[in-house]
């Protein structure tokens, strides 16, 4: 049985991409933290617990923010037939980074509470999940870099199984002024403004157009 | 002097649980931080917890007091005077 | 589509025994892990008991026949020790003979490798080379690890959903071998304790400084452990001829979506992954026996399950225990380790008493298990795990 990718947003190189086209540009920001700061005052996003977040789920957060938007699944799906799979290498490297550096301070000990509860990658899904009322099957995994064989057939065997009618999956990572976020939606039906088969050949293509568009 | 503590606080909230959009004009020294009022969880309770101890050496051992002190900005400022070192 | 998934090997390391064995001794005798945290130096050491492994990793590696100076995180040999006993006492000599999986997961990875090579990490000047070698130590590294002394290559993949993590690996895995990707698979879990976790639990003030009692009225939190727990899933082929500890029938996830750390009140994550996990496996919940919960002792968690679990069992609750006062929360590697002793309760018609229990929470109907008790048959244990980030899941297992 076929599925489709139905809509597509990448941040990449200071440039949001939607769909086929680089839709924001901001190369002047002074460091990622604020370039993310800057996309979601540009999309006018109003959720002031972006603030809050680790850099992983700021980015997530304005990433699959962009990405609903475009195709509105949360209006045409029931929250539990969303499922959310997402994958990265670093895992929340860059908050534990912060954490081990709190209380490795043996003068000035005072880890946070808020910047702990990010040190787990799985945190950015509960995020999405929280802002869209997605109550859908969820999992996170680590791999050495996007593996376009195992998403397109794990999302597949998913949406296959009858569980649930339509998958956000993708890539986040933020480490180490290293950002990137892929995702994308994938529903049973020709939906959306892409329509592209889910397969391993058509996900690599996108993913390396997206690449592409962001260095451009 | 507790006026001068409560605008205090107000800048140190905000810094501390990341109230980006937030301004110290915004917060009144009497509505509830938590629930309807600031919209603050549990999380900030806890990081409260911590910028009480950062800011003004008292520890808070158990969670559950926070509820009481943590109520407005005035309760705060409050518990403060009462109890800094 | 529907094939039956068999459950043909386990293993297990935890503060309760080094194997399936000394587990089963010290279930028997009723004797919790929870005690003084011996192998890491912290300034909590004091503060807080814990379910610890107790043997350095110089032992572990000893223990495994590999060189006392092995740079291998104690998250990997953790797991090695569980994978290896679960491919040994599923029979598996020969790991080409069929397509073999290993799923693994866990929720700090290489934390421990960090925290060795902090000092470096802060240092700009060690930037470049560096930061590849810390991210080739991040949670995927332990399954290849664990992968490589098992000889398992046909498919390998590390699954971060933080406590849920390990169920979420087991779940997986029966798709794997639905799907007719392998035949067999090496799923579960496996984490650390490490200063990184105990300072950061102890941020969230929802540790116990006492023994934990989940389900208590009066509990205080959760114990943290560490361990690892692996199972081996089989399809029909390639389990032919072997003893079946019992079958997989069913598992479900779904997100809580109402806070990054604290479960709803309504248990609405835990209410639906039971609910998909009935579903799959075709069982309604008067056919379950025992329920092994999650029921970390946190105030959150444990009325929001206990809440979750009268809403799909009514007032007819089976006998439910949790066993995280014997291992303390063992995070990633919860939902192999409780897999692991669902198998058993299956195989001895056990059900584990909940150690510490003395005050009835007045929200919920039900009381857990107190006593140990074996003399009636188990045959459908359905076993629950929640992570943060709202990832629920729940399997269930069944005699076969």
């Amino acid at each position: 049985m076929n599925n489709y990718i139905t809509a597509v947003c990448a941040i990449k190189n200071g440039k949001v991409m939607i769909n086929d086209k680089v839709d924001f540009t901001n190369n002047a920001a002074g460091s990622d933290v604020d370039f993310l700061k800057s996309v979601y005052l540009h999309y006018q996003v109003s959720y002031p617990k972006f603030y809050k977040m680790d850099s992983l789920c700021k980015l997530a957060m304005v990433a699959s923010e962009l990405l609903i938007k475009t195709n509105k699944i949360t209006e045409r799906y029931k929250s539990e037939d969303i499922a959310i799979v997402i994958a990265n290498s670093g895992s929340s490297l860059e908050v534990d980074t912060e954490h081990q550096k709190a209380i490795s301070d043996k003068v000035n000990y005072f880890p946070s509470p808020a910047v702990f509860v990010y040190t787990l990658p799985n945190i950015l899904i509960g995020e999405i999940a929280i802002r869209n009322k997605i109550k859908g099957e969820n999992t996170f995994f680590i791999f050495d870099k996007f593996d376009a064989e195992f998403m397109s057939s794990y999302v597949n065997s998913l949406l296959n199984s009858n569980k649930e009618e339509c998958c956000i999956t993708g890539w986040v990572e933020f480490y180490d002024n290293n950002y990137e976020a892929f995702l994308i939606t994938v529903e049973k039906n020709k939906e959306g403004n892409l329509n592209i088969t889910n397969t391993k050949e058509e996900l690599t293509k996108l993913y390396i157009n997206q690449a592409q568009l962001a260095a451009s | 002097m507790m006026t001068e503590l409560m605008d205090k606080l107000k800048g140190e909230i905000i810094t501390q649980l990341n109230l980006e959009d937030l301004k110290k004009e915004d917060i009144s020294d009497d509505s509830p931080l938590f629930g309807d009022g600031l919209g603050l969880d549990s999380i900030d309770a806890l990081e409260l917890i911590v910028l009480l101890e950062k800011n003004y050496g008292i520890k808070i051992a158990n969670p559950a007091d926070g509820k009481k002190i943590f109520q407005t900005i005035r309760t705060m400022a409050e518990y403060i005077e009462a109890n800094k070192k | 589509m529907d094939k039956n998934i068999y459950v043909t090997g386990i293993g297990i390391i935890s503060a309760i025994g080094d194997n399936v064995a000394e587990t089963l001794d010290s279930v028997r005798k009723q004797k919790s892990g929870i005690g003084s945290l011996d192998n890491i130096e912290t300034r909590h050491k004091n503060d807080i008991p814990v379910g610890e492994v107790k043997h350095t990793n110089a032992e572990l590696s000893k223990l495994l026949g590999f060189s006392p100076e092995t740079k291998i995180t104690r998250t990997t040999l953790l797991g090695i020790v569980a994978a290896k006993e679960a491919m040994e006492s599923a029979g598996i000599k020969d790991v080409k003979e069929f397509r073999t999986g290993l799923i693994s997961a866990n929720s700090v990875g290489g934390m421990a490798m960090t925290e060795m090579y902090y000092k470096d990490f802060l240092n700009p000047e060690k930037k470049g080379d560096f930061v590849d070698y810390i991210l080739n130590h991040d949670c995927g590294d332990s399954t290849e690890a664990i992968a490589n002394v098992l000889g398992i290559k046909d498919h390998i993949s590390t699954i971060s959903t933080a406590c849920s993590s390990s169920a979420n690996s087991i779940m997986l895995g029966a798709r794997l071998i639905k799907n007719n990707i392998v035949d067999r698979v090496i799923v579960g879990g496996t984490d650390s304790l490490s200063k990184f976790t105990i300072n950061g639990f102890m941020t969230l003030m929802i540790l116990d400084k006492e023994k934990c009692k989940p389900f208590d009225a009066e509990r205080k939190g959760l114990n943290l452990g560490e361990g690892a727990g692996f199972i081996v899933l089989e399809s029909e082929k390639a389990a032919a001829g072997k003893e079946i500890l019992c079958e997989l029938s069913g598992y479900g996830n779904a997100n809580d979506a109402y806070h990054q750390t604290a479960s709803s009140p309504t248990g609405e994550g835990a209410y639906l992954a039971m609910e998909k996990a009935f579903k799959v496996s075709g069982l309604k919940p008067a056919d379950i026996d025992y329920i092994n919960a999650h029921g970390t002792g946190t105030g959150v968690n444990d009325l929001s399950e206990g809440t979750a679990i009268e809403r799909l069992f009514g007032n007819k609750v089976p006998a439910i225990s949790s066993t995280k006062a014997f291992t303390g929360h063992t995070l990633g590697a919860c939902g192999g380790i409780e897999a692991v002793l669902s198998v058993l309760a299956i195989k001895y018609n056990m059900v584990y008493p909940n150690l510490n229990l003395v005050h009835q929470m007045s929200e919920l109907t039900f009381t857990p298990v107190k006593e140990l008790s074996t003399d009636k048959p188990i045959n459908h244990v359905l076993s629950n795990s929640f992570g943060f980030g709202g990832n629920s899941s729940a399997l269930i297992f069944s005699r076969h």
